[in-house]
């Protein structure tokens, strides 16, 4: 594994994580912090799109998104989603008293992600793009 | 909020190198037992949940501190993953190995959140 596939991954995850953040700060302006919509959000949209790449890239191997896979997928979708945090606040809505929520986060959440890749495939496969169809 | 540049050096900084590690360890674990089950992400995410309850414990409530945001946002963040989990299982669902991405999906879930606590309740001493 070539150090320029660890390069582009660790700026792939930077941006994703940057994102992240910006994400998880607007939704805490917007809707609050009682449950963790942010993380709910990014971790969705994230699923997603690696469903949308991974679909995309095994159809056209060797088209421009597959030439950037480790940048896309290991490196911006891995850095955008996040499972520490989810972690974290299922763990904070229980201390918190909130067992209802906790309960609903922490087993709504994985489902929906799986789901939501799938979605992303369906996308890729519905959807001729313009530019990368031949 | 008012930290700007600096917050986003932090989180960016710390997402590079977490992502960086997922990568290595997701790396080195498909090397050793192989791509049947998707092992490294499960591995990442666990691990990535202990070190982050125990930073809870240590350091209280999320904040805005530095700290907080280069090792939990940046570094943690990026270092655990929910799409590769994502990906993975529909994938292990997609080729009739219904009851492997259920596995994945239950030990994920069960393991993510009893590491978390773990962390948390050794950081309390």
């Amino acid at each position: 594994m070539s150090i320029n596939v660890y390069l582009a991954v660790g700026l792939g995850s930077a941006m994703g994580s940057v994102l992240r953040y910006s994400v998880s700060l607007a939704s805490m302006a917007m809707l609050g912090s009682h449950f963790p919509w942010g993380t709910l959000l990014v971790n969705v949209l994230g699923s997603c799109l690696i469903g949308w790449l991974a679909a995309k890239t095994s159809r056209i191997p060797h088209g421009k998104l597959a030439r950037h896979q480790p940048l896309l997928m290991a490196g911006f979708c891995g850095g955008f989603t996040t499972f520490s945090l989810f972690s974290l606040e299922t763990l904070h809505l229980t201390q918190q008293g909130s067992l209802g929520l906790a309960l609903f986060y922490a087993v709504g959440s994985l489902p929906l992600c799986v789901a939501a890749a799938w979605m992303g495939e369906r996308l890729a496969f519905f959807k001729p793009t313009s530019g990368l169809s031949s | 909020m008012g930290h700007g540049i600096t917050s986003v050096v932090l989180v960016a900084l710390g997402g590079a190198l977490g992502g960086m590690a997922r990568f290595a360890v997701s790396n080195a674990m498909a090397h050793l037992l192989g791509k049947v089950f998707p092992w490294g992400t499960l591995l990442v995410n666990a691990s990535g949940a202990f070190l982050a309850g125990g930073l809870l414990g240590v350091y209280g409530v999320p904040n805005a501190q530095p700290f907080w945001l280069f090792a939990i946002a940046g570094l943690l963040g990026g270092y655990t993953t929910v799409s590769s989990f994502s990906l993975q299982t529909l994938e292990l669902f997609q080729r009739g190995q219904a009851y492997r991405a259920a596995l994945n999906m239950g030990a994920t879930l069960l393991l993510g959140i009893a590491m978390a606590a773990l962390g948390w309740w050794l950081a309390q001493g």
